[in-house]
């Protein structure tokens, strides 16, 4: 079963099953009763499988699948870290599997009582004073984040204020949030660097700014040590600063984003709390604020009252609810797992070790790859593709070729500041032995490049589908079963 | 190296100009598509549309990036480069002949202080 491939619908036979109903013994059935608006013209095209065909067909696919626990995963600004199966445990526990979202407070307590205390420990972690844990994902929370900064303006009666301020090397949801929130995007320049460039800010900021959205470290893993100058020149023109947590991990333990001065924040769950992510699970993007913004979170809102109870309430909030109940609250489960068994001097430990690990890679290749920016990074770096150019290698290629060494790729072609940018982020979670192995490889496709480039260029040669037509799926992007049947009636 | 041609003006966003009497003629450059990649579409403006020097008139995208098109000049668009539209590889295959799109300029000064092929060329090597 090397090379299974199969579609579920490819191995359909008119007839077959995989259950046995027993008789009905009732004379009406429902459906009768259903108005015909309701009903559906014609069958539904089920695949019809045996019960081993789909056990077989579902086994075979996730034996294909690349993730964190078969191999090393340096995909950057995605915080690919290993996902302890402690917190698979606790999320898994019965007493919080068969809750359901409209039971009564009284009988959920250990559930409200667990989004509280996560609340409250990200609010510690972060230097905030509250935070909602309800949005779905990291683009979910910026969206609310900005909805509560749209909020905070109106709420003063201060209309006017209809821009928000994005670097040109920011993650793309920053602009895509800000354009779903009804706000105005205004690019500020970076630096070779890629830290915000004062002196092109300062001109951007005056009463029409509602604020600014940054990470810190910035998408080149690079901190921006003007930090405390921008939060200064952008509070006093009468704006907030957002922090996209999406590169939270290298702070964590060690700097706050409210102490550096950010308003409002999200974070990712799945990337600095160690919940799966990608393929492998949903995303939490919880969002923080600092005090004074408090009352402008979603709904609904878990409270402690005096007696030392929890209560799930809906106050009369800026916008009311971005999510049905409390989001994805298996999510939150896992991450409380994860901040509990590290324990408050362990958790410490992830920044430094997450930056000890991007730069030891970093160090190691700068002989073959390009480094743009020299000096110590944060939890990840970025090189300009190979260091010689002159072997017609992109990027691209390399990352293919590392798929057949057996790692998964790294980010490429983002952040766009460089042409064959390579972003690589291998996390805190990874053994010296595993960092040594990624660096021998990465040398050996760099050797590859130069004395036998067409392995390079062909590759890859030992997975499943081999190079693909990345025009063509780009522009005709075969999505469905009927497609593909459509496509090879064509061909016929 | 990609090439640069003699007679048209640059911008340092890599669009290229050529200037026929008030019609400019705007494309992205062979520099710029190189960078870009395999194309795989265009957005490009309506007839009638105005445009405005420094500001965005469309994008394109590759199957690395998507990047705003930005005119080097400001004026209505007269017409557009339909083959672009089912085509976008065009663009790969010969930037400066398969241009994007024609505007009727309001100033045809203002072609004047854009780039010429030897600045464009250095600001490229660098």
């Amino acid at each position: 079963m090397k090379y299974y491939d199969k579609l579920i619908f490819e191995l359909s036979r008119p007839g077959r099953k995989g259950y046995s109903l027993p008789k009905n013994r009732f004379d009406r059935n429902a459906l009768a009763a259903l108005p015909a608006g309701l009903k559906r013209g014609e069958a539904a095209e089920l695949p019809e499988v045996s019960e081993l065909d789909v056990v077989r067909h579902y086994t075979n696919l996730s034996s294909k699948n690349f993730g964190v626990d078969t191999g090393f995963y340096p995909l950057g600004s995605c915080t690919m870290k290993y996902n302890p199966k402690i917190d698979e445990e606790v999320a898994a526990h019965p007493g919080f599997l068969t809750l359901h979202p409209l039971q009564y407070s009284g009988s959920v307590q250990g559930a409200l009582e667990l989004y509280y205390n996560l609340q409250k420990m990200l609010s510690e972690l972060a230097g905030l004073e509250e935070f909602t844990l309800n949005p779905y994902a990291g683009a979910h929370g910026e969206l609310t984040g900005l909805m509560v900064m749209k909020a905070y303006h109106q709420r003063r009666g201060d209309l006017k204020r209809t821009k928000v301020i994005v670097p040109n090397s920011a993650h793309g949801t920053n602009p895509a949030s800000a354009m779903v929130a009804g706000l105005q995007v205004v690019e500020v320049k970076s630096k070779p660097n890629g830290s915000i460039d004062v002196e092109d800010l300062k001109p951007l900021l005056d009463d029409t700014v509602a604020g600014i959205m940054m990470t810190n470290p910035n998408t080149l893993g690079m901190f921006e040590t003007e930090i405390l100058e921008i939060a200064r020149l952008v509070h006093e023109a009468g704006g907030l600063l957002y922090y996209d947590g999406a590169n939270l991990n290298p702070l964590l333990g060690k700097v706050r984003p409210g102490d550096m001065g950010f308003d409002i924040m999200h974070i990712n769950l799945h990337k600095t709390f160690a919940t799966p992510h990608g393929g492998g699970g949903p995303g939490s993007g919880p969002v923080g604020v600092r005090e004074g913004l408090e009352s402008l979170l979603p709904n609904p809102k878990v409270v402690k009252r005096e007696d030392g109870s929890f209560e799930l309430v809906c106050e009369e909030g800026a916008f009311g609810n971005v999510s049905s109940f409390l989001g994805n609250y298996a999510v939150m489960m896992k991450a409380y797992a994860y901040i509990l068994s590290l324990g408050k001097e362990n958790i410490r430990l992830v920044g430094p070790m997450a930056t000890l690990n991007a730069n030891y890679i970093k160090e190691n290749l700068k002989d073959d790859y390009l480094l743009p920016i020299q000096g110590v990074c944060k939890h990840e770096f970025v090189f300009d593709g190979l260091k010689d150019k002159s072997t017609g290698v992109t990027t691209l290629n390399v990352a293919k070729r590392l798929l057949d060494y057996g790692f998964h790729a790294p980010t490429i072609y983002f952040p766009l500041l460089f042409h064959e940018s390579m972003m690589i982020e291998p996390t805190e979670t990874e053994s010296k032995e595993t960092l040594d192995e990624f660096i021998e490889v990465m040398h050996k496709v760099a050797h590859e490049a130069r004395e036998t480039p067409e392995l390079v260029l062909d590759a890859p040669v030992t997975t499943l589908v081999r190079k693909l037509d990345e025009t063509t799926a780009a522009k005709n992007p075969i999505l469905t079963y009927r497609a593909l049947l459509a496509q090879q009636d064509g061909n016929d | 190296m990609s090439k640069i041609l003699e007679n048209l003006r640059y911008s340092d966003s890599h669009e290229w100009v050529s200037l026929d009497g008030e019609v400019a003629t705007v494309g992205i450059t062979d520099y710029a598509q190189h960078a870009l990649g395999n194309i795989v579409y265009v957005d490009v403006p309506e007839v009638g549309d105005e445009v405005t020097a420094g500001e965005e008139f469309g994008a394109v995208e590759s199957v690395k990036a998507a990047s705003d098109l930005i005119s080097p000049v400001s004026g209505e668009v007269i017409e557009i480069n339909e083959d672009l539209v089912d085509a976008p590889e065009l663009l790969n295959q010969d930037a400066y002949a398969n241009w994007i799109m024609k505007v009727r300029v309001n100033d045809p000064g203002e072609v004047g202080e854009l780039m010429d092929a030897k600045e464009y060329a250095s600001i490229c090597e660098g």
